[in-house]
């Protein structure tokens, strides 16, 4: 199924690694949400904050692994006229020294230009983008995908969820790059009051069963995230890094619907990020000395 | 042991989230041990369940008065008979049978036109199992009297209010579900589409329509039936009134679609007033499956349109798109005035009042065989009666009024 190159970590290009160095903060928002010149500032907003990789919402419309909060945001970027082009042209005005992932759902990735998945990647590394996270795309479907990003440079990304054992977990953590999004728990995304126990047991099977990938690449925690505090829980739990998307899209809605000034909201999001960011570090300095190296 | 078919040609494979794949994997070998191989007599009582619960088999009747009307041999397959009043059941009775086999403890399932939902929440409490269904408002709305039925039955049901408020909206929530719920819960999905193995055990559990069809026409007629036409939606009673023809080279295979107001895509608004993804989709991926859609340019999913919710749907089963690439089956397309102008004239000439689903099918035949430029079909033909019109009579009212018909009853009795 697979040819030796693809299953050489070392010949997969990482970008992403080493954004890692120290406990890391990977925000997302929605690009274009509410709108497109508002999205640029409240992502160079989170850069200022201290994001060390940002996660790009393309939005599609049918969101299958989003919660209420990110639908409400695809939607709103959608109506406000997103589309794959406009997306790349939203990444090449963005002003940040930050690597950008794109998020977004393999019906996009697919339909774009004239090679279906190549034509995608070729311009999405045109604009600068470093790595991708489908989430309707299991390692099982993701051959095209992976070709292109090896032959383009770009990391892909996996999700590893709370049910992904065995077998399965050994498959994904053959196949990724850049670094792993660990699922946190069962469900869609959002944001929650508390931590899922589910954090340090996912991260301990990764260690346990993801071969030489597992202390290669990065953990990086998401699903629920939304405070200083459990970004420091999950970090001492063992992550890498700490990925937030609806605490963070929770505060350009409640801008949108109150009508409050972009620099405000802005300058709440950049203070939302540092507290994630500092929390990342906090947790770090809890934990003994990473073993990575 | 046999394998379960993951890919059609192109189409089919599993674009879910990394959460359900080993729910899906976990299914998969249910599938191939119960269904496929039997174990536990998982199929015998599936049958048995179908034949005293379900109450199957049924009739392969001749409609005297169409077939006068068209001058071909017209034979009607009566799913409408079944339990609950749609070929349904056949699939859900088969899932929450599976389910249970499984050690599942809940059922969630999305519903259309309500059918599904009800057929499911029956089977559920037929089987003792919770259940809950997953209804877009705008459906739960046009078919209220589904709603009460699974109600009744001891259903929860939860209304969709994001998007358009249909059936792809509905199937996009119950996914989240069970990637929350999915160590203890089924998901019966309601027709051939989604990630494998869904396409091929859904096909299955209706291939006893076509299985007894079959049958029938031979002792009926003395041969094959010449054509087979059902309609198409996401496409399981077409699947299961083609599966057992699709080697009989010499049988015509019609999947007829909604036609909706007009052929064609508003790129603009992002909506297609038709469902007709078969006939003027493009290959895309959907709800873990790549097939034929309804999709604008950038590959985002346009909202469809039916006057039928049963076959208001952006996608279509990636089996059926396969065999019509291969030219197996035939796409037609019937518009809603068609369609509904044929409900009145099957309710008139022959008794039966059918879903606006299964109205389409007969709209069909007016179109193909009611001109003066009548083509001929192969004979005798089979129709597919999915399922019977209840549940639309509020809709079909309303939709007819609106309407100049030529066949259409009056309602003045009540004035």
């Amino acid at each position: 199924m697979s040819s030796s190159d693809r299953d050489d970590p070392a010949k997969r290009a990482s970008g992403l690694e080493a954004a890692f160095d120290e406990p890391a903060f990977v925000p997302y928002l929605a690009a274009g949400d509410p709108d497109f010149e508002s999205s640029l500032e409240y992502v160079e907003a989170l850069a200022r904050g201290g994001a060390d990789v940002i996660e790009l919402g393309l939005p599609f419309s049918e969101p299958i692994a989003e919660g209420p909060t990110i639908q409400r945001a695809v939607a709103r970027a959608l109506s406000s006229g997103m589309t794959p082009e406009r997306y790349f042209e939203f990444c090449e005005r963005l002003d940040v020294d930050v690597p950008l992932v794109c998020m977004t759902y393999y019906n996009l990735i697919y339909q774009y230009g004239d090679e279906p998945v190549r034509s995608f990647v070729e311009r999405a590394a045109a604009v600068g983008i470093e790595g991708f996270v489908v989430p309707d795309l299991p390692a099982e479907e993701a051959d095209l995908l992976r070709e292109a990003c090896d032959e383009f440079g770009l990391d892909l990304i996996f999700i590893v969820a709370p049910t992904t054992r065995g077998e399965r977990l050994e498959r994904i953590m053959a196949q990724v790059s850049g670094y792993v999004y660990v699922q946190a728990r069962l469900g869609v995304t959002g944001a929650r009051e508390t931590v899922s126990d589910h954090t340090a047991e996912s991260l301990q099977r990764i260690a346990e069963r993801g071969g030489s990938a597992a202390t290669d690449v990065p953990k990086a925690v998401g699903f629920g995230i939304s405070s200083g505090e459990q970004a420091a829980a999950v970090v001492e739990a063992g992550a890498d890094g700490v990925i937030v998307g609806s605490a963070l899209v929770d505060i350009v809605a409640e801008g949108d619907e109150t009508g409050r000034p972009t620099d405000a909201v802005a300058a709440d999001l950049e203070a939302m990020a540092r507290e994630l960011k500092e929390g990342a570090l906090a947790g770090g300095q809890r934990r003994p000395r990473p073993e990575r190296t | 042991m046999s394998n379960s078919e993951t890919k059609f040609g192109d189409y089919g494979g599993q674009y879910v989230p990394e959460a359900l794949m080993p729910a899906i994997e976990e299914l998969t070998d249910a599938y191939e041990r119960y269904v496929l191989d039997n174990e536990d007599g998982f199929v015998d009582e599936f049958r048995n369940r179908l034949r005293d619960f379900g109450g199957r088999p049924t009739p392969l009747g001749r409609a005297d008065q169409l077939s006068e009307r068209y001058g071909h041999e017209i034979y009607l397959k009566r799913e409408d008979l079944v339990h609950g009043g749609a070929h349904k059941l056949n699939n859900a009775l088969g899932q929450v049978l599976l389910a249970k086999y499984m050690g599942k403890e809940r059922i969630i399932a999305e519903t259309g036109a309500g059918q599904h939902g009800t057929a499911t929440a029956m089977a559920a409490a037929h089987l003792d199992v919770p259940c809950e269904i997953y209804m877009g408002r705008r459906d739960i709305n046009r078919q209220r009297p589904n709603v009460f039925r699974m109600r009744i039955n001891g259903a929860e049901v939860n209304p969709v209010d994001v998007g358009r408020g249909t059936l792809k909206e509905a199937i996009s929530e119950t996914m989240r579900d069970w990637a929350t719920t999915v160590e203890t819960t089924h998901y019966v999905i309601g027709s051939v589409v989604g990630p494998a193995p869904f396409p091929a055990m859904v096909r299955d559990f209706q291939s006893v329509i076509s299985e007894e069809a079959r049958e029938q026409a031979i002792e009926r007629t003395g041969g094959l039936p010449g054509t087979v036409v059902a309609c198409a939606g996401g496409g399981s009673n077409t699947m299961g009134a083609f599966a057992e023809f699709v080697d009989d080279e010499g049988v015509d295979l019609i999947a007829v679609e909604a036609g909706g107001s007009a052929l064609d895509v508003d790129e603009e608004r992002g909506v297609a007033p038709n469902s007709a993804s078969l006939s003027i989709g493009e290959e895309g991926v959907l709800h873990g499956a790549r097939t034929k859609l309804l999709q604008d340019g950038h590959g985002q999913i346009m909202e469809s349109h039916s006057i039928s919710s049963g076959l208001d749907y952006s996608g279509v089963g990636p089996e059926l798109a396969h065999l019509v690439d291969v030219g197996r089956v035939t796409p037609a397309t019937v518009g809603d005035d068609a369609a509904l102008e044929a409900f009145h004239r099957l309710s008139t000439d022959e008794g039966i009042i059918p879903a606006l689903e299964t109205a389409h099918a007969f709209g069909f035949l007016e179109e193909a065989l009611g001109g003066d430029d009548a083509t001929k079909l192969a004979e005798p033909i089979v129709v597919n009666v999915s399922g019977r019109g209840d549940k639309d009579l509020e809709a079909v009212i309303e939709e007819t009024e609106a309407r100049e018909l030529p066949n259409a009853p009056t309602m003045e009795v009540f004035e």
